[in-house]
């Protein structure tokens, strides 16, 4: 119950942090990546930000055993720098560059029920379910040969 | 630059690391937005109720920038619906393929110094950086 607070917590800041940031708004992403156009630095701002308090606290949690309402950290396992890691993100960046949101800020934006938001949004869980659909498939024929 | 927010920005980072921070002190997870609405959208047993929690607090949260600082939602940006429909399915599939978004590889990934978030990072920027560049030299300098 406690971890609930905390996850409810933690995604009003995360998304208010995103507000104040300027991520919910399309053009600055978008300035942000013209670094050959009219440059807007802004977001390198909020990246660098976050990272830098989780750079910091990052190190002290790992000193605990486990978190303070969990049995263990869920840490990703694998490191991996695949091909699938890169095309992935790269067709990520594709998208973030053509709409100017990412998953984050688009969620956020739900409640403006703005069109824009709601057939970017509409189309990434179309994206999130397709990509499960070929996944489901490729492993499917991958068993039967 | 005349749109240089860096005051705004930089403390809207330090709310989102700090969001960050608790997610892995408290619960012990990664706060990355796009493992999380995926474990929403396609659920496992017992890896739900987290996901969910986090999620509503997001809306809640767009819920009182839209009250307090309205003018943080301005989705002018001179691409069309049929764009964002396409970046949809490029940032849905993308972010699945790739195990993670801006917040998962970017923010946490690389405060965790782990070199595969650092490879994702630096090749969605790229991508990113490429996308905007050709978008304006083939439909002008609306931005």
């Amino acid at each position: 119950m406690k971890g609930q607070v905390v996850a409810f917590a933690a995604g009003v800041v995360f998304s208010v942090g995103l507000g104040i940031s300027g991520m919910t708004q399309p053009s600055k992403v978008i300035g942000f990546l013209d670094f050959l156009g009219n440059w807007d630095p802004s977001l390198a701002f909020v990246m660098g930000g976050a990272v830098m308090v989780n750079l910091i606290f990052h190190r002290l949690i790992m000193r605990r055993q486990s978190p303070l309402l969990g049995a263990k950290f869920h840490l990703p396992t694998n490191n991996a720098i695949t091909a699938r890691v890169i095309v992935g993100s790269a067709l990520f960046g594709i998208g973030w560059g053509l709409g100017g949101f990412c998953p984050g800020p688009a969620l956020t934006s739900l409640v403006t029920g703005a069109v824009p938001v709601l057939v970017f949004v509409g189309s990434m869980v179309a994206g999130m379910y397709l990509f499960r659909l070929i996944e489901n498939l490729a492993s499917q024929t991958a068993l039967s040969e | 630059m005349e749109n240089f927010t860096p005051i705004a920005s930089l403390v809207g980072g330090i709310l989102i690391g700090l969001a960050a921070a608790a997610m892995m002190l408290f619960n012990g997870r990664v706060a990355g937005i796009s493992g999380i609405f995926g474990g929403i959208l396609m659920p496992a047993k017992g890896e739900l109720s987290w996901r969910l929690t986090f999620f509503v607090g997001l809306l809640v949260g767009g819920l009182i920038l839209l009250l307090a600082m309205p003018q943080a939602f301005d989705f002018t940006s001179g691409r069309t619906l049929a764009m964002l429909a396409a970046a949809g399915l490029l940032v849905g599939i993308g972010t699945r393929l790739g195990g993670g978004c801006t917040s998962g590889h970017g923010v946490c990934g690389l405060s965790r110094l782990s070199l595969r978030s650092l490879v994702a990072t630096m090749t969605f920027m790229a991508t990113g950086a490429i996308t905007v560049f050709v978008m304006r030299v083939f439909f002008g300098g609306a931005l």
